[in-house]
């Protein structure tokens, strides 16, 4: 065990602190000192975690530390324990990585808004309950860490909260979350009841013995009740429809928690889970189907938005839905490959749409922008980049990790190849139109936006400059044995029990690896061409009609959950207040106070001020008490 | 003496007492017939002390005489204070605690 794991306990103790100097103070510290606090703060983080990186990759085990005892009641315990191994020191990376950019970005990004130390504050809260999160031993520390982050997602969102629609949007958010939180507290209390424990290494430990016997069953309902937290988290079916409106929170927020960290908190539950799940034939299938479906639907809808950031969120949930499927075909190594590679481009091009809205003066309407490239010449090429990574140009990160998606999905089941190969067509096609309509044809804004667009100041540029390298060669850990690489990552992550998708022994495979490379360049080369024709363009705008119309109101999904469940619920409730509120507990509590206001206006005739009648009252009662006593005895003997 | 003389004497003076409180309406009256009654009792404890040739009974009227001289003290100085503030010691004007 080396000196950078004892140490790490300070990974997530530097971004509380941050939080609470920023968070108590925010008053006072100036804006500038705020963000320098939260930025060092996860800097060091970054440190310490890189430190980690290294020793794990040449540690043997995983190792377990336990801080303190959480609780403890009879047979039952459970410690405050941090578990260091391949898989968290990777989220590690990714969360303190990406997050120490992201805080760089805000520094300049948010310098304009009065409450940017609050907004530090939040940002270092949320980064330790992700950190929280994925470096606990057992599922109650990752259930904190997950209602951490489930709280700074509803804070950050409505971080703008004097506009309702965003508080609106905030509260929609940790709702649906909520739904999704029951889900992964049952299963959590299933475990509980069938294992006596929460440990991973106990518990996944006692499933691979099989010294415990349930049925199939339980095993399904534990796994199915877990993705059910993580259908909430991350936004897949039927919980997706909050993820587009969090885009109500700053671009930073988006980048980071609604695309690159949180939202990936369910992948990174169910690579966690890879023993359970294995043992769990039913809830795998699940995890498969709602992957693809949410891939496919939201990558449908995301094809007629005209809103720069829900163009991307869309695209962010039909990413997940890629990671889902790669974990519910078994290759939970590729899920989690797909999870660091996504977080490189996405966070990139929502930075890059930050910049972009940045510099339209908080313009997000895609319809009114065009010909952008020559005044943001950094924005644009590194937007470029990510739009070529995500849209799975030969080479770049995305195509090898959504190439990996497609083989095991290909071994697995040729019905979610073709379903995910279609939706990676249509990937490319709403991020090149997105590409054209935002960064070529004419400008479509004011004559105001024209006169200030400007390039974004080095804070902005240099976070996408970095995450534009990555996103070009972050994929490079994983590249298949086909063009002579080797699967680091694979290799990696086995030291933390993770099985791996292996496609070296298939050459059937191999076949379809070729004709995937130039059916990926074909077909880019087509989407390329004829999106430019269509969008890159002086006018564009107008209704759109039929079937398109159903897509641009993203399948009226938000208009049938406010029909069969909000309105529903509403009137119920009315009812209740009507009827149960109002005429019963009311009733009860108003007849209590009338019965007593009557009886005392009766019986406060009996003061009526004449000392004489008050002592003969009393002579009354003791004659009375006496004639009790005298009958008293007489009756008990 | 056949103890039934004090029963009478003490049933008497505690009537005319309880009579004296329900009826009069001076207050010193009234507080004169309390008196009355505390030593109608204590009358009746020394006759059974005597028939029943047991002194402890006796400590009991010691007792009540003694509390009866504290009462009396407090008792007097409400009179007082309260002929001070209404000039009379009538107590049917002292229905103004109703209010």
């Amino acid at each position: 065990m080396g000196s950078f794991t004892q140490l790490v306990y300070l990974v997530p103790l530097f971004p509380l602190l941050g939080f609470l100097i920023n968070g108590l103070g925010w008053k006072k510290i100036p804006k500038s000192a705020g963000g320098i606090i939260g930025s060092l703060a996860v800097l060091a983080s970054l440190v310490i975690s890189i430190g980690i990186f290294f020793e794990v990759r040449t540690a043997a085990a995983p190792v377990t530390i336990t801080l303190f005892n959480f609780i403890q009641s009879g047979k039952l315990q459970i410690p405050f324990a941090f578990q260091v191994d391949a898989l968290s020191s990777l989220f590690l990376l990714i969360i303190t990585g990406i997050g120490f950019l992201i805080h760089v970005y805000s520094t300049s990004y948010m310098h304009e808004d009065k409450g940017m130390t609050k907004f530090f504050a939040y940002l270092n809260l949320f980064v330790f309950s992700m950190l929280l999160l994925v470096l606990g031993a057992n599922y109650l520390i990752m259930f904190i860490g997950w209602e951490g982050v489930g709280l700074c997602s509803y804070l950050l969102i409505g971080f703008w909260f004097k506009n309702r629609d965003y508080t609106n949007a905030a509260k929609k958010a940790f709702i649906m979350n909520r739904i999704g939180d029951l889900g992964f507290l049952v299963g959590m209390l299933m475990i509980l009841l069938n294992y006596g424990t929460l440990s991973y290494q106990e518990f996944f430990g006692t499933l691979k013995s099989g010294a415990v016997l349930v049925p199939t069953t339980t095993y399904n309902w534990i796994a199915i009740c877990l993705f059910i937290g993580a259908m909430g988290k991350s936004a897949q079916i039927p919980l997706y429809t909050w993820l587009p409106d969090a885009m109500a929170g700053p671009t930073p927020v988006s980048a980071l928690i609604h695309a690159a960290t949180m939202v990936t908190a369910g992948v990174y539950m169910i690579a966690r889970s890879n023993v359970l799940y294995d043992l769990a034939p039913m809830a795998q299938n699940l995890v498969a189907i709602i992957g693809v479906a949410t891939a496919l639907l939201a990558a449908t809808i995301a094809l007629y938005q005209n809103d720069i950031k829900k163009v991307l969120a869309y695209s962010t949930v039909s990413q997940l839905g890629f990671m889902f499927l790669a974990l519910g075909v078994g290759a939970y190594t590729t899920g989690v490959f797909h999870v660091m590679t996504h977080a490189f481009f996405k966070a990139l091009l929502f930075l890059g749409a930050g910049s972009v809205i940045h510099a339209m003066g908080g313009e997000q309407d895609i319809t009114r922008m065009g010909g952008l490239s020559k005044k943001l010449p950094i924005t644009f090429i590194t937007f470029l980049i990510g739009v070529l990574a995500i849209s799975g140009f030969p080479f770049t990160s995305g195509f090898i990790s959504k190439d990996e998606i497609l083989l095991a999905a290909y071994a697995h089941n040729p019905i979610y190849f073709w379903v995910a190969t279609f939706t990676a067509v249509l990937t490319a096609v709403y991020m090149f139109r997105l590409l054209f309509l935002v960064f070529f044809g004419g400008f479509r804004g004011t004559e105001h936006q024209a006169h200030h667009l400007h390039e974004s100041p080095w804070a902005i540029t240099l976070p996408l400059i970095i995450l534009a390298a990555l996103s070009l060669i972050g994929g490079f850990v994983q590249i298949p044995a086909l063009y002579g690489g080797h699967d680091f990552l694979n290799d990696f992550l086995a030291k933390a029990g993770i099985p791996a998708f292996s496609n070296e022994s298939d050459p059937a495979l191999h076949t379809k690896e070729y004709m995937m490379l130039g059916g990926t360049i074909i077909g880019l080369l087509i989407i390329f061409f004829a999106t430019r024709k269509l969008f890159a363009v002086k006018q564009f705008g107008g209704e759109y009609k039929g079937f398109r119309k159903v897509l641009a109101n993203k399948w009226y999904v938000d208009e049938i959950y406010d029909a069969i469940i909000v309105r529903p619920l509403d009137m119920f409730s009315d009812l209740l207040d009507r009827f149960a509120e109002r005429m019963g507990i009311d009733g009860v509590v108003n007849g209590v106070g009338k019965t007593v206001r009557w009886g005392s206006d009766r019986i406060r005739l009996l003061q009526n001020g004449q000392v004489g009648f008050y002592i003969f009252v009393m002579v009354l009662g003791m004659v009375l008490l006496f004639a009790l006593g005298f009958f008293w005895i007489k009756i008990t003997i | 003496m056949p103890i039934h003389y004090y029963l009478f004497l003490s049933m008497a003076l505690f009537s005319i007492g309880i009579m004296g409180t329900l009826m009069r309406r001076n207050a010193i009256i009234i507080f004169m017939c309390i008196e009355l009654m505390l030593n109608a009792v204590n009358l009746l404890l020394v006759a059974f002390s005597k028939m029943y040739v047991d002194t402890s009974a006796q400590i009991f009227v010691f007792f009540i005489m003694v509390v009866a001289a504290a009462e009396v003290a407090v008792g007097l100085a409400v009179i007082v204070m309260m002929y001070r503030k209404v000039h009379s010691v009538d107590i049917n004007i002292l229905n103004r605690l109703k209010h």
